[in-house]
């Protein structure tokens, strides 16, 4: 008789990637396009340092915004001890277990701080009573600390949670998921406040006279729906890969769909609030940062995502048959995930390029560098893992969920 | 009031029209779980019938595929709403703003499309929530005051632990006898022939 905590749902073989299957090579792909990606930085941004540090902020925003959305995903399971996503949960944990990689990756931003940054030149600041009354917050030993202090915050988080989550395959002690969802609140309340932060440190001053009260919201409703859009496309890829094939079914994808469709409607009411309020009120101090994004080639960019951001997604995902199939669903994942990009993108270089949208090499070296990286560590961490949560007491209500 | 108006917004033929002309209304079979009830419309959609019903006390998982039912126009009918609202809003504010009573407000255009967008978008909302609401309401025929399954005695057992199916005599297929038969044999713990009104 086996004992009630050994019995499991799966068995391991059932959710491992097998030995001699393409995805145990994407570690090795992950370092190749990494250094691949490097030395292009390197040859080029030593023309251009830049172009280059704009480049790295956005492709570095885009995952870790994607690792934040998939700590958020976990955590709001946990805390609301939600059944259904279990079997999708090792997907989020294997993300955000790449934060701490996500910190190494920053620190080519700290040599190109006067690039980025206004407010760290001493003479600008003396020159402007605006940034003179900003600067006990904008300033470069608090913004070094506060940096260190999110890292360090998101990579206790998201260890104790990727370690529990993993040590619970091995004990199947079901005491582990009781504690982490008593600390999922507390966790979330810190994430949101830490990630609100970082956007208004990181983005915001960019354009340092700015301010937007509902920046933090319109970051995180990126990141989320970004990583929601990752989300479907891995799940969708690990099926068409043979892997999890009778674990993740047509239920799950179904309702990865209904977030990435809800979140799509989030993000633009978001980002429509934002845009409205500022519009309204026509206030010189708020209305800089939209009006260089309402000129010129910016202005198409901005209606793009306009239209590409939510038009086309709203409705593409509006069906239930898109969301069950997970070709479509992918193919509304890949799109939104690039839009997330287009997001960033449009956030962060109107700052260096004023006079219209200028895309460089750099951009794409940048993407390709930090996304080698972090797909090498994530694809390494999925060689010596389960693919679910192999013990988790809901694991077996996961496999059997329906849609009503 | 309010109701009587609805309805007769929502006009269509009277009931006795839609009920079959028979001295039979159909035929009530009582199963004793969801199980049973279960297999047995699985056994009812294979034999071909296509005017019969299952009723239950709570919803029951995976019945509707048991029972065969196409997916129901609902959500075309909800999509069309609130499109059709959105439209409203945006054409009112416009007819409004930009053409019968041009005034110039905070400086902006007379037609700042930005404005309109927050009523476009709860005038879509609500639209579609009425017709999600409305559309379900006349597609399941409802409010309906009256139905000849309510005359049987053991029917009412079906909003506390009872489980039913009901076949219409005006099934091409239904046959007083055999029908009652099949469902005997598919485990009915009752069987009950319904007279028409």
């Amino acid at each position: 008789m086996i004992p009630e905590r050994d019995r499991v749902a799966l068995r391991p073989e059932q959710a491992t990637i097998p030995p001699g299957h393409p995805w145990n090579r994407i570690p090795v792909i992950g370092v190749v396009c990494a250094l691949l990606g490097i030395v292009a930085c390197a040859i080029l941004g030593a023309a251009n340092p830049r172009q280059f540090f704009f480049s790295w902020l956005v492709s570095f925003l885009f995952f870790l915004s994607l690792a934040l959305g998939a700590l958020f995903f976990v955590l709001i399971q946990y805390a609301a001890q939600g059944g259904w996503g279990i079997v999708l949960r090792r997907i989020g944990e294997t993300v955000f277990a790449t934060i701490p990689a996500m910190a190494a990756l920053f620190l080519p931003l700290l040599l190109g701080l006067h690039d980025l940054y206004e407010w760290t030149h001493a003479e600008a600041v003396a020159a402007d009573p605006l940034l003179r009354w900003k600067a006990p917050y904008l300033n470069v030993p608090f913004f070094l600390i506060r940096a260190a202090l999110y890292f360090g915050i998101w990579s206790f988080i998201a260890l104790l949670y990727y370690r529990g989550s993993r040590g619970q395959d091995v004990t199947g002690d079901p005491g582990v998921s009781a504690r982490l969802r008593r600390l999922a609140g507390p966790s979330i309340i810190v994430l949101a406040l830490t990630q609100t932060f970082a956007s208004v440190d990181w983005i915001m001053s960019l354009t340092p006279h700015w301010y937007s009260t509902m920046f933090g919201v319109y970051f995180f409703a990126g990141s989320f729906l970004g990583f929601i859009a990752l989300l479907s496309v891995v799940a969708a890829a690990m099926r068409q890969a043979g892997l999890l094939e009778t674990v993740i079914s047509a239920e799950h994808l179904h309702d990865v769909g209904k977030l990435l469709f809800g979140f799509t409607v989030f993000w633009a009411y978001i980002a429509f609030s934002q845009f409205f309020l500022v519009w309204y009120a026509n206030l010189p101090e708020e209305t800089t940062w939209y009006r260089a994004r309402m000129e010129g080639s910016w202005l198409t960019l901005s209606l793009f995502l306009m239209a590409g951001h939510f038009v086309a997604p709203f409705f593409y995902l509006m069906g239930r048959t898109v969301k069950r199939k997970g070709a479509t669903l992918a193919v509304g994942g890949a799109w939104l995930l690039a839009m997330h990009f287009v997001d960033l993108y449009w956030q962060v270089m109107p700052t260096l390029h004023p006079e219209g949208v200028r895309p460089s090499v750099l951009d794409g070296a940048a993407l390709v560098a930090i996304g080698g990286c972090v797909v090498a560590v994530a694809g390494w961490l999925l060689r010596r893992q389960a693919l679910v949560p192999l013990r988790d007491p809901r694991l077996a209500e996961s496999l059997a969920f329906e849609n009503v | 009031m309010l109701f009587d108006s609805l309805r007769s917004l929502m006009a269509r033929p009277p009931l006795a029209n839609q009920l079959p002309t028979g001295p039979n209304y159909g035929i009530l079979a009582e199963f004793a779980t969801p199980a049973d009830l279960f297999h047995a419309c699985e056994r009812v959609r294979d034999a071909g019938f296509t005017r019969w019903d299952a009723h239950t006390p709570f919803p029951v998982h995976g019945l509707e595929g048991a029972m065969g039912l196409r997916r129901s126009p609902l959500p075309w009918i909800v999509l069309g709403a609130g499109l059709t609202g959105a439209a409203l809003g945006f054409a009112l504010q416009w007819w409004v703003h930009a053409s019968a009573y041009p005034l110039v407000i905070s400086g902006k255009p007379y037609f700042a499309w930005p404005a309109m967008i927050p009523v476009t978008f709860e005038l879509g909302v609500l639209f579609a929530a009425l017709g999600a609401v409305f559309g379900m309401l006349g597609l399941n025929r409802l409010p309906m005051h009256h139905h000849p399954l309510f005359r049987s005695k053991i029917f009412e057992r079906v909003t506390d632990d009872a489980f039913f199916i009901s076949i219409e005599s005006w099934d091409p297929r239904f046959d007083p006898t055999a029908t009652g038969k099949l469902l005997e044999s598919l485990g009915a713990r009752r069987v009950e022939l319904l007279e028409s009104e």
